[in-house]
């Protein structure tokens, strides 16, 4: 029992203490706050569905785009040592295209659905192959070769419009982004549940998470075991544009509209802290992509409880920038160095204690 | 495909441009020289709109000949303008970026005989330098919506208030009769929150009220974007709104989309911001209509869900 | 020589968790002495340099310096108390002034204006006769001067006694050389210096006076002159060297009778000019020559690892393409590359990982080695080449430099490659595994794998390979082989047909 607690302080989870303390931290002090918080309730919803709701499940609905996002930056991050700050934009360009492509057809079934989803997941994984190619051929900084898409994705949202914020309407949709008839978790949940388990999928039945790891840490050794990385930088843009693809899709089908000024705003900035407060490190190399969805769903806790306590959204972003601040702090090599230390001193007393008890 | 989809559409443009050229210069008996400054339609809905106005009343087929330029930044702007004068356009049509800074060239204009008038915002110059500002009220938006909504005598009113972004006009002229009916106690507020013109945080904010548990009757959002959020929110939980149901939902802009949801019953109000300002400013300038009054407030409608009329929509949608 | 002691370190204690680092280690420097620390790794010297320098606490012991007990908690501490140290790497900044590297981030820099501190930097590099100038780019000189100017700074700071780590491990001759001079002059003036190198040579060339450390615990301090460089080794490894001289005679030529393996001819690089080169199965061969001689660049054009600009290639006598590591991996050739740290390890990653990298990579992206199978994989070679690792999942960067090494060595044995290139695989590791990996070459040799050994220190090529080719200015100059293989004839080889500097390596 001991030895677990110990097991777990010196590193057991490994990156993923900090993010796991924050989220129970963030637990306990809902349920002192408002017992009620995390009360779940059977309902209907207004197309006659059985659904489960409440703020638990608010939170994990709505962190769901996060969560799909920061897995692919977590593998653009552990490859590329960079960030790529343009997939808000380049979600609302992959949802401008599924908007487009499906409002092509008179009809829509899940026929044309699927065929938006591929086409604008095509879309967005020639983006993310651009922007590949700037870091891993070029050689350009993520974050800056990632500026040119964050500047113009939404002007190029915007043209594919034609200005406007269209809307569609169908029953598919509505399922994509809220619930399916007969399943009463929100859509969204399940989708996030699906990229985990493909994402743990592609890990378990290819080597990729090793190779980008390598490439990651040490590019030059990397390169001279025979790994392409080139190909592995390009490759992880291109998972993270599937991902930008199926987020953009989400929210979309939530509200049955486009908006290509507001979908995913400033969901890059929230995506990279998920990514970090994941405990992974924003340098490269190894990752947890675990870590980076319990941090996609302590961002949503946070603001949900924010929201909770009726907090003006304009100020919820100085709370919610005090708390990362606080997280990001706890987890930094300086105090995890401080933290090792006492701990050292601890046991080091314990033990001089219980010699002297011996002897004694 | 998306570059090219790019490229096709701003070939697309050029065509209409040389297009509409070529029809000017058919046009031999002395076209009347319109000069349009505005912010460029990527800005909006409502810019769109407005700036496909323009163009459609200052056409060709109605005897002008139309010179634009589309810019957010008003230095760009004022060297536009003074472009214009120099050319010698008759009218000068200004939607400007900034209040200030319009002094010297709009003298200019003057003594050049250029006439000016000023659209959609207000700008800080001696009124003697321009004919006529047509311009939109927010503050009387927010007074017909609100007015409206006092005029559906529910038997209380438990409010969101979903705002847009903090500061801009819109926000601070839709949300100023509001708080007026909290700040003495005709309404009561649930929440008063800024989504910042986005869908998906209103869904937020009237979701954490959902779970909350406390009761509201009245979502006044201040964009059609905002209450379409908000309105998914009520969706997923099974509470119903619109003609009839348990919420009334309130929007504006009336996009086309959103005044269909209006038809359709599932909102109950949506208040215009008028982008048209074209049409007046034309019969001005063709004198169909006469005014002494420097400031024109351009009418702004408000639309009811029992009353709105296939024929509304496509009069005053914006949007497809 | 004056004999009264500068620094007196007694009875150091160090403790990392589980590990006494240093049992009651006596250490003493006296002024205007270099006096070299030498042992193994893993032996303490650079735990009792950390204790001095105030990167770590000591957990027992005291410190003098001049006579006076001081205590060193920082390493601000431990200059202030004239103790300076210079690191293996380059610890300056390249894109800074040489002036402006002297003088920044010193307590007093602050109040001096750029001219002034020009000025006294080339005082100060005239002074000690460094050939560089105050207001030149660091990043522009060589790494010899990079470290001259990392000493000067030290010297400057009124340091009394300077710390040497492994100054000379990414330095030419002449560079060493020059760096000796630098050592001799500061010597002269009063500087005590503290001296930790693996090569033994320079440590016979320049020092007075040698401690030794063994596995933390002090094993003697020695002149010069009564400790002849077999006893010192002896002294460091704690046995004697009956292993070492037995494999001292140079391998016969058998191989020869065998088959070739891989033969390029006019194979280029854009790092190596065109050079024709053949090795036979179950051969040994060597590529010799100064630092930046091209022989590094050589072998590295024949794994693919720079740009290959043009050649014929055939393994086996069937002509093949090599232009990327994967296609020279796919042909059986394995290659360990000259900077452990920069094109060898992957520091975060485990031991486990570590190992089966290249294997992986062969096996390509869609066929992952199942974890169990990795495992039996690392098992067997932190088994068989003997690697000291606290489990198999250890990051392979908190490992010493030696076993770091042998990781990945195992990583290109689990290939099973029939040619294997050893791009200084000796470098920076201790005297134990140096024997270790040398004798596994032999054994790969025997058991038909042909493999090729570079290192600086010719003696070792001379114990391993059966054929050596020389090179200088990018170019072979020469190919040695059965009795030409000797230190003398390898020495006029490199430099040209003259035999003047026998004794130097």
């Amino acid at each position: 029992m001991k030895s677990k607690f110990k097991k777990i302080f010196a590193g057991g989870l490994g990156q993923l203490t900090i993010p796991l303390i924050a989220i129970a931290l963030l637990v306990i002090f809902n349920l002192i706050r408002d017992p009620s918080f995390f009360s779940i309730t059977f309902s209907h919803n207004n197309d006659g569905n059985t659904i489960i709701e409440g703020n638990l499940i608010s939170i994990i609905n709505g962190a769901s785009e996060l969560a799909i996002l920061a897995m692919g930056m977590t593998l653009v991050t552990a490859a590329c040592r960079g960030q790529d700050i343009s997939v808000g934009a380049a979600a609302a360009i992959a949802g401008s295209v599924f908007v487009k492509v499906l409002k092509a057809f008179s009809v829509i079934n899940p026929g044309t659905v699927i065929f938006a989803f591929i086409c604008s997941c095509i879309v967005a994984m020639l983006f993310g192959c651009f922007n590949g190619v700037l870091v891993a051929v070029f050689k350009i900084q993520p974050m800056i070769a990632t500026l040119i898409l964050y500047t113009c994705g939404r002007s190029i949202a915007y043209w594919i419009n034609g200005g406007a914020t269209p809307n569609v309407k169908s029953h598919i949709l509505s399922g994509i982004g809220s619930f399916i008839p007969g399943i009463p978790i929100p859509t969204p949940v399940l989708i996030v549940i699906l990229m985990a388990v493909i994402f743990m999928l592609v890990f378990r039945f290819t080597s990729l998470e090793l190779l980008t790891q390598s490439v990651g840490i040490n590019e030059s050794a990397a390169k001279l075991n025979g790994i392409n990385s080139t190909f592995i930088k390009l490759l992880s843009f291109i998972i993270l544009g599937v991902c930008v693809c199926v987020a953009g899709m989400i929210g979309v089908c939530r509200l049955g509209l486009i908006n290509h000024e507001t979908l995913l705003i400033d969901v890059e900035m929230d995506t990279i802290l998920a990514v970090a407060i994941g405990g992974n490190n924003l340098g490269g190399g190894k990752f947890k992509i675990s870590g980076s969805i319990i941090g996609a769903y302590v961002i949503q806790m946070l603001t949900t409880t924010l929201y909770a306590m009726k907090v003006s959204s304009t100020d919820v972003k100085a709370y919610k920038a005090i708390v990362i601040v606080l997280l990001v702090v706890i987890g930094s090599p300086v105090v995890k160095r401080e933290f090792d230390k006492v701990v050292r001193n601890m046991k080091a007393k314990k033990k001089s204690v219980s010699k002297g008890a011996a002897e004694s | 495909m998306k570059r090219f989809k790019a490229l096709a559409i701003t070939a697309v443009l050029a065509l209409t441009f040389v297009l509409a050229a070529c029809g000017k210069s058919g046009n031999g008996s002395g076209p009347i020289k319109v000069g349009v400054i505005n912010n460029p339609p990527s800005e909006s809905g409502y810019r769109e709109a407005n700036v496909k106005d323009m163009e459609a009343v200052f056409s060709a087929e109605n005897g002008y000949e139309l010179k634009t330029f589309y810019s957010i930044k008003n230095d760009e702007q004022l060297q536009a303008a003074q472009g214009f004068i120099t050319e010698g356009v008759d009218y000068l049509l200004i939607s400007a970026a900034e209040t200030t800074g319009w002094d010297e060239v709009l003298t200019k204009a003057k003594e050049a005989g250029v006439k000016v008038y000023i659209f959609d915002r207000k700008i800080d110059v001696d009124e003697s330098l321009y004919e006529a500002a047509v311009i939109s009220n927010m503050a009387a938006e927010g007074d017909t919506a609100v007015q409206w909504l006092l005029d559906q005598n529910l038997p209380e009113y438990n409010v969101i208030h979903i705002q847009g972004a903090m500061g801009s006009d819109a926000q601070i002229g839709r949300t100023g009769a509001l708080q007026a009916q909290f700040d003495n106690g005709t309404m009561h507020c649930v929440v008063q929150q800024t989504a910042t013109w986005d869908e998906a945080e209103a869904k937020n904010i009237v979701e954490s009220v959902i779970n909350s548990g406390e009761s509201f009757n009245v979502i006044y959002a201040e964009n059609d974007g905002m209450a379409k959020g908000a309105v998914a929110a009520l969706d997923e939980h099974g509470i119903t709104h619109g003609v009839g149901g348990q919420v009334v939902v309130m929007g504006f802009d009336c996009n086309k989309w959103a005044l269909r949801e209006l038809k359709d019953g599932a909102w109950n109000y949506d208040g215009q911001c008028s982008p048209f300002q074209a049409q007046i400013i034309s019969d001005l300038i063709k004198g169909v209509n006469t005014t002494s009054d420097k400031i024109i407030i351009n009418e702004e409608k408000g639309f009811d869900a029992t009353t709105i009329t296939d024929s509304d929509i496509e009069k005053y949608g914006l949007g497809e | 020589m004056q004999t009264d002691p500068l620094l007196q370190m007694r009875h150091i204690v160090k403790i990392f968790p589980g590990v006494l680092a240093l049992n009651g280690v006596d250490f003493t420097l006296r002024r205007g002495e270099i006096h070299a620390l030498m042992g193994e790794n893993g032996a303490g010297k650079s735990t009792l340099i950390k204790v001095l320098t105030g990167v770590y606490p000591s957990d027992g012991g005291e410190i003098k310096v001049d006579g006076q007990v001081i205590s060193i908690k920082s390493p601000q501490d431990a200059q202030m108390h004239g103790i300076s140290t210079v690191y293996q790497e380059i610890t300056l900044c390249p894109n800074l002034t040489v002036a402006e590297n002297m003088f920044i981030g010193r307590e007093d820099s602050v109040w001096i204006n750029r001219k002034d501190y020009e000025k006294r930097a080339d005082e100060i590099l005239s002074n000690l006769g460094i050939p560089a100038r105050s207001t030149q780019e660091l990043g522009n000189c060589s790494l010899a001067v990079q470290q001259m100017v990392a000493i000067a700074r030290a010297v400057d700071m009124r340091c009394k006694v300077l710390i040497l780590d492994e100054p000379t491990s990414s330095l030419d001759d002449k560079e060493v050389n020059m760096l000796f001079d630098l050592m001799r002059d500061l010597k002269s003036k009063g500087v005590g210096i503290i001296f930790v190198t693996h090569f033994l040579e320079q440590v016979y060339e320049v020092s007075d006076r040698i401690t030794v450390l063994r596995n933390g615990e002090l094993v003697g301090e020695y002149t010069v002159e009564e400790l002849p460089q077999v006893e010192l080794v002896s002294k460091m490894i704690g046995k004697e060297l009956g292993e070492l001289s037995s494999m001292n005679e140079p391998q016969d030529s058998e191989a020869e009778k065998k088959e070739v393996f891989y033969e390029a001819e006019n194979l280029s690089s854009s790092d190596a000019l065109p050079f024709d080169f053949k090795i036979r199965k179950g051969e040994v061969n060597g590529f010799t020559g100064l630092l930046g001689s091209g022989r590094s660049e050589s072998v590295r054009a024949i794994f693919g690892a720079d740009k290959v600009t043009g050649g014929k290639v055939k393994i086996n006598g069937k002509n093949v393409t090599i232009t990327k590591p994967i296609e020279a991996m796919r042909n059986g050739i394995g290659y360990l590359a000259e900077d452990r740290k920069r094109d060898g390890i992957i520091a975060d990653l485990s031991v486990r990982e570590n190992i089966i990298l290249a294997l992986q990579v062969m096996n390509g992206i869609l066929r992952p080695i199942s974890r169990s199978e990795a495992e039996s994989y690392a098992d067997e070679y932190i088994k068989m080449l003997n690697i000291k690792t606290a489990s198999r999942e250890t990051p392979v960067g908190s490992l010493s430099g030696g076993n770091q090494q042998k990781v990945i060595l195992a990583r290109w044995l689990l290939t099973h490659p029939e040619y294997l290139i050893l791009d200084e695989p000796t470098r920076g590791i201790d005297v134990g595994t140096k024997l270790e990996i040398q004798k596994l070459v032999l054994k790969l040799a025997e058991d038909g794998v042909s493999v090729t050994f570079i290192s600086s220190e010719i003696e070792e090529m001379l114990r391993t390979c059966s054929r050596l080719v020389v090179m200088r200015d990018r170019h072979i100059v020469g190919e040695l082989k059965g009795s030409d293989l000797n230190q003398t004839k390898v020495m006029q080889t490199i430099a040209g047909g003259e035999s003047k500097d026998e004794e130097q390596i």
